[in-house]
């Protein structure tokens, strides 16, 4: 009865907010007089930034900005707020957002020739602070679950800990276990600690309000350094029996010498699978959140074909992106999930020896 | 395309990030929660194992004790049936003794009598002859005047006596 109740006022207050926010729309038309420009939107919340944009009221952004970093050749070291740009507009210390070119939307600087070059950036963007957020509470949530486990481990664990104990039990041994082989101890920590990284950011990237919101596991440059972690982690710990595989590898002489093809191959191929890794993670999150941006910038671009479609595709819109929110918690999950089962099975192959080498 | 190229401030702070997660979690979280969850498991396992051998000692505890039971009942029977054997034996030894007894008495109390009988017969036959002695006595006072005689006579009574006595 009660579950009804609260219901029934959930969904009242769902077809408010949806009045209101095709209203909204509407009005901010009539201010705004301009198209909207639908790629350039999804790319901008997409792309890392210098600041960290909550929401607009009216016409003022509430955003807090971020601090800025930065090495110049000739210059030296910068350290400064990204308030002082004035969301673009003014150059600070010989420093600006380029507007457009190659380096849109990042900081240049001008040197004495004139010539547009980039900084080392080091500046805590928006993924970046996103990232050191979604550590601490990753680390913050496992420390926890690990005390409760050592103060008293006979004890069965309830709630949040208890389920906790239950998802890294299940990942340790339906994913690594099998996948590693004996040694698979050893890995463990490591690609367990991967997945729920993974896991972490790819879920606080579907919350869109303040802490979360970053499109942080779909930056090339987060699921680059995974992907180098877990080619480091396979290739370092690689048996004899896998080298000698890649590098002498049992197919007919002519095949490896004198011109050595199939080593030539065989080396390709261990550097696309961390590459594959590295897109499939980046691609799948940065899909997800450019198909739920396209759907909420429906409701913005219906506005000018009249209220009453407008108010159609505003339901469609947001019925969509509550689907699409769904598929994309799967994701998060599977992601995560594929990420770790192929490192781990990477990691399985590189540990073959000769004795259990198939024919 | 920028989202394509990694941007070297991100991938240092994810290298950072990462880099202290992998080395917070992979050396004092995972590896603490899997040592404690292992050690759980094997303590239910060894709980259970125990828990089962202790109810296998039961059951056999039980089987043991209830195989006694029945062996002490079985020697409860067969100690009734010899008591109840020693018991008759017994009584039928006992009727054997007093019988033995019986007859005992019973030939004392015959020879008892015996002696007695001829006790009387015999202080009888002094009465008779006490009295006899006296009635001669009596009728010889008169006849016997003769001293000669009278000594004779007696003579001759003393050996009747004697013969008869003897």
């Amino acid at each position: 009865m009660i579950k009804d109740k609260l219901l029934q006022n959930l969904l009242a207050v769902f077809m408010l907010l949806l009045s209101a926010s095709s209203l909204f729309a509407a009005n901010s038309n009539v201010s705004m007089n301009k198209e909207l420009n639908v790629k350039e939107f999804i790319l901008d919340h997409l792309a890392d930034s210098y600041e960290w944009h909550i929401t607009t009221i009216g016409e003022k952004d509430l955003s807090i900005p971020l601090p800025i970093i930065l090495y110049s050749k000739t210059s030296g070291w910068h350290l400064f707020s990204a308030s002082h740009f004035h969301h673009g507009e003014h150059a600070v210390e010989g420093f600006q957002i380029a507007t457009d070119g190659k380096y849109k939307g990042k900081i240049i600087e001008i040197d004495l020739i004139g010539n547009v070059v980039r900084p080392l950036d080091l500046s805590l963007t928006k993924n970046a602070v996103s990232l050191l957020f979604s550590s601490l509470l990753l680390i913050f949530i496992i420390m926890s679950v690990a005390r409760s486990l050592n103060r008293n481990p006979m004890e069965s664990k309830k709630g949040f800990i208890g389920l906790m104990e239950m998802f890294i039990m299940t990942i340790n041994d339906d994913i690594i276990k099998p996948s590693v082989g004996k040694d698979y101890k050893r890995f463990a920590p490591f690609l367990l600690t991967v997945f729920f990284f993974i896991f972490v950011n790819n879920l606080l990237g579907l919350i869109p309000l303040f802490p979360g919101g970053a499109n942080v596991t779909g930056n090339i440059a987060v699921t680059m350094v995974l992907a180098v972690a877990t080619f480091l982690v396979v290739n370092l710990n690689g048996s004899k029996a896998y080298y000698i595989d890649i590098l002498w590898p049992e197919v007919p002489t002519w095949l490896k010498a004198p011109i050595p093809l199939m080593p030539v191959i065989e080396i390709v191929g261990l550097l696309t699978k961390p590459f594959a890794l590295m897109v499939r993670l980046f691609a799948n999150i940065m899909a997800g959140h450019s198909i739920v941006l396209g759907l909420t910038v429906l409701i913005f671009i219906t506005v000018s074909l009249g209220s009453s479609i407008n108010a159609g595709m505003t339901i469609v819109s947001v019925i969509f992106t509550v689907f699409i929110d769904f598929v994309e918690l799967l994701i998060a999950y599977i992601q995560a999930y594929v990420f770790t089962l192929l490192s781990a099975v990477f990691i399985g192959q590189a540990r073959v020896s000769h004795s259990e080498k198939p024919i | 395309m920028s989202l394509l190229s990694p941007e070297p401030g991100l991938l240092f702070w994810m290298m950072l990030s990462f880099g202290i997660v992998l080395f917070v979690l992979g050396k004092y979280g995972f590896p603490v929660i899997l040592k404690m969850v292992d050690k759980r498991y094997n303590y239910i396992e060894e709980s259970l194992q125990s828990a089962r051998k202790a109810q296998e000692e039961l059951a056999r505890v039980k089987e043991t004790g209830e195989a006694l039971l029945i062996q002490a009942r079985k020697d409860q029977a067969l100690i009734l049936k010899e008591t109840a054997r020693k018991n008759e034996i017994l009584i039928v030894q006992a009727r054997e003794e007093a019988q033995k007894e019986a007859e005992k008495i019973i030939i004392a109390a015959r020879n008892q009598i015996q002696t007695e009988k001829e006790e009387a017969i015999r202080s009888i036959r002094n009465e008779v002859s006490r009295l006899s002695i006296d009635l001669t006595e009596r009728i010889l006072r008169e006849k016997l005047s003769t001293n000669e005689d009278q000594l004779r006579l007696i003579d001759r009574l003393f050996e009747e006596i004697e013969i008869s006595n003897s």
